[in-house]
């Protein structure tokens, strides 16, 4: 008998490895690696006032660029808007 | 002029400030109409929510802190929308971050949706919580003044009752029991939620609390701006009404103001 050898799943999306990340509730996928501050940018988020949380822990703004992210993290990132 | 009082700053914690009107920054038509009725307000201290950024096009998209900066306004980042104390101290935790460890902030713990009346037991369990963390905790609360007085053995750094429910513009419904409040209060009382107009505003005042906070009152008015300029008068006039310390109130006069004596024809016989 021949068994069909297994082969790997096709990449998602690009040539290189990828992360899908939960972030502020939509699932996106980056190329990876990816650090928090690699997010950021890729969100043309950089130089804008935001915190960063990731699954659930502040990252300080200090930690962002040497932060790493990892498959299926959650990430959340706010802003201040009008409010009473 | 000479014997005019200097006004006294409103004392939080260790910082001071000369206006005693704290402004909300939600339901403004756009940011100019923020900037100019905060402006005309006068107010030192404005409040903001922290929410999830858009992570769709964000280029360009004007920001909040652009328009009211935080070198030139004392941020008061709030846990409106929280209904859990978890939920409250997480968002504060994140506005803390954003605001470069600023650790002013607004408590506010929510019961339901309809009414916006502030959970007690969650607000309490977060105060403690917020205080052991660092944070300089100014706390909306229910006007019961065993609720305010246990806020402020916690540690915060003011307690701010509501005078009728958010957004409601109802006014001062309970003024009893904020004076028991302000009698009690080693910390600054700031009514916080309810005001409907520069009257409210002025009557809190003259109850002697130190401060008062609000956002729909000037936000909804038809035209916010001149309304934020009426609350800077209303809690000016408040405050100095307080302190000049009013007539006693009589059901009817026997001085009466002008002079009794000299009449050109004499009156009733005394």
């Amino acid at each position: 008998m021949n068994y069909p050898i297994p082969q790997e799943p096709a990449p998602l999306q690009g040539p290189g490895p990828t992360l899908r990340l939960t972030v502020n509730g939509e699932n996106r996928t980056f190329p990876a690696p990816l650090t928090c501050a690699g997010l950021v940018d890729a969100l043309s988020l950089a130089g804008r006032r935001i915190a960063l949380e990731r699954n659930g822990e502040i990252v300080p703004r200090s930690r962002l660029a040497d932060t790493p992210l990892a498959h299926a993290d959650t990430i959340e990132i706010v802003v201040a808007v009008g409010g009473g | 002029m000479s014997n005019m009082p200097a006004p006294s700053p409103l004392r939080i914690g260790e910082r001071s400030f000369k206006s005693r009107l704290l402004v909300g920054t939600g339901k403004y038509r756009d940011f100019d109409e923020t900037r100019l009725a905060i402006e005309a307000s006068g107010a030192e201290i404005v409040t903001v929510a922290i929410r999830r950024t858009n992570i769709g096009q964000n280029q360009g998209e004007p920001s909040l802190l652009d328009a009211l900066p935080p070198s030139r306004f004392t941020m008061l980042p709030n846990s409106a929308g929280c209904y859990t104390a978890d939920d409250a101290v997480r968002t504060l935790r994140l506005g803390r971050e954003l605001l470069d460890g600023h650790t002013l902030c607004k408590l506010e713990v929510l019961g339901d949706p309809h009414t916006l009346y502030p959970n007690m037991a969650e607000t309490l369990r977060a105060a403690e919580t917020l205080v052991r963390d660092g944070f300089e905790v100014m706390v909306y609360c229910s006007d019961d003044p065993i609720m305010a007085k246990q806020l402020e053995e916690i540690g915060c750094v003011a307690v701010m009752p509501l005078a009728s429910l958010i957004g409601s513009g109802m006014g001062i419904l309970n003024p009893w029991n904020l004076q028991i409040i302000i009698g009690n209060a080693k910390v600054p009382v700031i009514v916080d939620a309810g005001v409907g107009t520069a009257s409210d505003a002025a009557i809190a005042m003259e109850l002697g609390c130190d401060g008062v906070l609000m956002n729909t009152a000037i936000a909804a008015a038809k035209q916010p701006v001149l309304m934020a300029s009426a609350m800077r008068k209303a809690v000016e006039a408040g405050r100095e009404a307080f302190l000049a310390g009013r007539m006693p109130k009589k059901l009817y006069s026997a001085a009466p103001s002008s002079p009794t004596a000299g009449l050109i024809t004499p009156g009733k016989p005394a």
